[in-house]
């Protein structure tokens, strides 16, 4: 890859929820890294973790669960930092963007505010130059007659517009990370990509590091630079995104790449990875993938595979992985 | 979090019950306030009403567990036959408000339309007065007396059922088997009774729960104000506003009652958030 | 919409309530047994004083004349006059009613006091045990009859430690302070338990609302997380919470003030039933109801200034 140095590197994260006495693994070795400038895309089905795995890295995860492993940023392991010195880096160096642009603005207060009060936390500057940054950035993420809109509550912008101000504010510090949490699935399919394009243009403009969610394998596609492919809270398959969906190791990526309808005659029917995935409380003992998976050998329900390298720069954890680049086995 | 899929391996009702400590609690309890209630001849030591001038106002003893009161009768059979009146208050206090109001709740739900305007303006009349001032003026009216109490709770404790039931009604229309109903051609009764109102009385029958405890309060409050039961009937209510002028020399006389209001009261607010915890849809 | 005109808009809204408030009341207490003209009269008054008295009220005439006098009547601030009293209704309130405003307040603000800083606490520490704690307390609380908290801390604060006075209401600010402070409290203890219950799932529901993850996805201190972001949304379900209270709070103060002896509306209220004191009960359920809905009023318009999205509606 002709990535420089990682900036991040997740290595080892184990996040588990609990609910009574029952213990939920929601992530379980995760293992990545994302540099300056790379554009890291996170698929699957719902449930898989994508979202506890942003979550687990900012340091939201930790108020509900346990957290472990190594989430290394700038030679400092975030899992063990105490708040107070995790607020440093939270909206500073590592943003997060959140999927539902309805909810995830307070509705109490005005957009100027909610822009300003990140400003205030990380930055330096007085009260008028916060003012200027804030009109920049509802500005810069396309927000017309800017000044003016500070004053506004988020209820007063529509989705779209939503999903805007909550760029402007996360990016408002000049973080070095953003993490984006599914940020276009809330929206019109015709605001998608908009969207979508403002978060590109934004991260290489300011050299950012951008690890994108979603379970749209055409927005990666569109849009990523690196893959993993996400499936019962671990990681199965990861890649450049060019050598990932071109040749499909794992199964599970090979299903989700047959369930993208594209370029099929019409009325051809629809495909979709047989069965549900397992609920977290009760996970099969091999492969999570196996009850599912057409390419299951015995070793699959007995051991769990794990990720090991392939080939050059590509991670699968399978058994019996499709070496066919048509996926015609799954 | 948003992002994770939690469906377990369902256990019973019953498993999931006996899990909750709190619901357990109230299940004892009430269940013992219910025997107490049916059969106080069998727990109560002596005959409530038996006078005795020799032994009263005496402390707790052996004899008597809790005491005697002024006219010498055994308090702890007293507070045990009182389990029979106050428990009917729980019963009687709120179960007409509990019919009328799911009828009329679901009627105007489902029906909207000039009977929904006029239902809303009487639930503001209704809610603008105090909840107590309005029920002992309609006991003023009626004049004092449990029957009159219950009366009294009733006509104006419909209102706040039908309120609930009605939004759980609307709430419900908005789903698809409602809609459904309506598509196949069902008759409004059979949506109504077989469809609807299953589905939203669930928090309705929790409501009643807890309502059951405040009627208990509210019962023994007119019973103590001397607008509900009337002496020399053993009711809690009664029995504290007897003891009230011996606070400090006979203090068991209001004490043991109180103990007893707040025991039922617990018991019917555990049972009703061990039952609301349990109805909840789980996700 | 300017808030003038919201104003104006929920005055409106109130009156087909208030109409239909005063039916409640002029039906129930045509209701009442016996004749008001008899029980006003006295025993020994001969049957011509009370057809006078019967005239004199109106009690010949048909039902809805009689409503249009009531209704016309209470609108010019005329209640009539009290039996029990032998004074002008609206002159006996007058005089009991600043008793029951200032108890309620007291009674609302100690609520607060006890309640808001403690379902913080439950709510910070969900699931362990200051919140298990906390939340049994009050469960025990909310069991607690008004009369009975009244009656155990009349006896053991004011009778036998003499720490506060037994009765009365005193006349300085801070004597009224000291004399209401046990039927406050009493009345605190109740519904204190209501709030704490709702405020601690208000909370809890915003401490997992999107924004607030996001608010501390941007790093800000614990402090502005919890003050600017957790606390205001909370205060909205707080306020309506009372709001809603009040009726249930002022049911307390009727009790209180018996068991204190505090001669204010509520002990007014029994007496004047006991006395079948129709004009009084009338006047009496009557200014309570307009209590009622004034807090209602406040209560809405408190939201509005504090919900941006209820200002533009």
């Amino acid at each position: 890859m002709e990535h420089n140095t990682p900036i991040l590197e997740v290595d080892g994260l184990n996040t588990t929820f609990h609910r009574g006495e029952q213990p939920l693994p929601a992530l379980r070795d995760v293992s990545f890294s994302v540099a300056r400038g790379e554009v890291l895309g996170l698929v699957g089905e719902s449930g898989s973790g994508k979202s506890v795995t942003l979550r687990s890295i900012i340091g939201l995860a930790r108020r509900y669960g346990d957290v472990t492993g190594e989430v290394r940023w700038q030679g400092q392991n975030l899992i063990q930092m105490p708040d107070r010195a995790l607020r440093q880096i939270q909206g500073r160096e590592i943003a997060m963007i959140f999927q539902e642009p309805m909810t995830s603005l307070n509705p109490l207060l005005t957009v100027g505010l909610q822009l300003e009060e990140t400003l205030r936390a990380h930055t330096d500057l007085s009260q008028s130059a916060r003012r200027d940054r804030a009109i920049e950035m509802l500005d810069l993420v396309g927000i017309a007659s800017a000044a003016q809109r500070l004053k506004d509550y988020p209820h007063q912008f529509s989705g779209g517009m939503r999903q805007r101000v909550m760029i402007a504010i996360a990016l408002a510090a000049n973080p070095k990370l953003l993490l984006a949490d599914e940020p276009t699935t809330a929206l019109d399919v015709t605001i998608q990509a908009q969207i979508l394009d403002l978060i590109l243009r934004l991260a290489q403009d300011m050299d950012m590091g951008v690890v994108l969610v979603t379970h749209d394998l055409g927005v990666v596609a569109q849009t990523c630079d690196t893959v993993a492919v996400m499936y019962a809270g671990r990681i199965v398959e990861q890649g450049s995104v060019r050598d990932v969906l071109k040749d499909p190791r794992h199964p599970y990526t090979v299903g989700l790449m047959r369930s993208v309808p594209e370029n099929l005659p019409p009325r051809t029917p629809l495909y979709s990875v047989p069965g549900v995935p397992p609920s977290l409380d009760a996970l099969p003992q091999g492969c999570t993938f196996a009850p599912r998976c057409a390419a299951c050998v015995s070793a699959c329900t007995q051991d769990r595979p794990s990720l090991s390298i392939a080939t050059e720069g590509r991670q699968v954890a399978c058994f019996n992985p499709i070496t066919n680049s048509q996926g015609n086995a799954a | 979090m948003s992002d994770a899929t939690f469906t377990p391996t369902q256990p019973t009702f019953l498993q999931r019950a006996l899990r909750k400590p709190g619901f357990v609690a109230g299940l004892i309890i009430i269940g013992f306030s219910i025997l107490l209630a049916i059969f106080p001849g069998f727990f109560a030591p002596y005959d409530p009403n038996e006078i005795d001038y020799l032994a009263v106002r005496q402390p707790p003893s052996w004899a008597h567990p809790f005491g005697t009161d002024l006219l010498g009768r055994d308090s702890l059979s007293r507070v045990i036959w009182a389990y029979q009146v106050n428990m009917q208050m729980a019963v009687f206090g709120t179960v007409f408000a509990l019919v009328i109001g799911v009828i009329v709740g679901a009627l105007v739900g489902y029906y909207r339309g000039i009977a929904d305007l006029i239902f809303g303006r009487i639930v503001d009349a209704v809610i603008t007065f105090p909840f107590l001032v309005l029920v002992i003026a309609v006991v003023a009216v009626l004049g004092p007396g449990l029957v009159n109490m219950y009366i009294a709770i009733s006509v104006v404790y419909w209102v706040y059922y039908a309120r609930l039931m009605r939004a759980e009604v609307i709430a419900q229309m908005g789903n698809d088997y409602a809609a459904a109903g309506v598509v196949m051609g069902y008759s409004d009764k059979r949506i109504i009774f077989r469809h609807l109102l299953p589905n939203a009385i669930t928090p309705v029958i929790v409501y009643w729960m807890t309502d059951m405890a405040l009627v208990i309060l509210l019962g023994s409050s007119l019973g103590y104000l001397g607008l509900g039961a009337q002496p020399p009937q053993a009711e809690w209510g009664v029995l504290i506003a007897e003891g009230r002028n011996f606070i400090s020399t006979a203090w068991w006389l209001s004490l043991m009652p109180g103990i007893a209001i707040v025991l039922t009261g617990l018991g019917f607010s555990l049972l009703g958030d061990g039952l609301a915890d349990l109805l909840r849809p789980r996700g | 919409m300017s808030s003038l005109s919201y104003i104006f808009k929920r005055l409106l809204l109130t009156i087909p309530t208030f109409f239909l408030v005063m039916v409640i009341i002029f039906l129930l207490v045509r209701m009442l047994p016996g004749d008001p003209a008899i029980a006003m009269a006295g025993d020994r008054a001969s049957d011509a004083d009370i057809q006078a008295i019967r005239e004199r009220l109106g009690l010949t005439q048909p039902m809805f004349v009689q409503f249009w006098l009531f209704l016309t009547n209470t609108l010019q601030g005329d209640l009539g006059r009290s039996i029990l009293m032998r004074t002008d209704v609206t002159t006996v309130i007058a005089d009991r009613l600043p008793i029951t405003v200032f108890l309620t307040i007291y009674s609302v603000v100690l609520s607060l006091l006890i309640a808001g800083p403690l379902a913080f606490v439950a709510a910070l520490n969900r699931g362990r045990w200051p919140d298990a704690v906390i939340r049994t307390v009050f469960q025990i609380g909310l069991s607690m009859p008004v009369f009975y908290i009244g009656l155990v801390l009349l006896t053991f604060l004011a009778a036998q430690l003499r720490l506060f006075p037994v009765g009365g209401y005193g006349d300085t600010f801070g004597e009224r302070l000291y004399h209401l402070f046990l039927p406050s409290v009493t009345v605190a203890l109740y519904t204190s338990a209501i709030i704490m219950r709702n405020l601690r799932s208000a909370i809890i529901e915003v401490l997992d609302a999107e924004y607030v993850q996001f608010a501390r996805a941007k790093g800000l201190p614990a402090r502005l997380i919890l003050g600017r972001h957790v606390l205001r949304n909370a205060l909205i379900s707080t306020v309506t919470l009372l709001g809603l209270s009040i009726g249930n709070l002022m049911s307390g103060t009727l009790v209180t003030e018996t068991v204190f002896a505090v001669p204010g509306m509520g002990r007014l209220m029994l007496e004047a039933i006991f006395a079948r004191d129709y004009p009084l009960i009338q006047g009496l359920t009557l200014t309570f109801a307009l209590l009622v809905s004034l807090v209602f009023l406040m209560t809405d318009l408190f939201q509005s200034r504090l919900d941006p999205r209820m200002r533009l509606q």
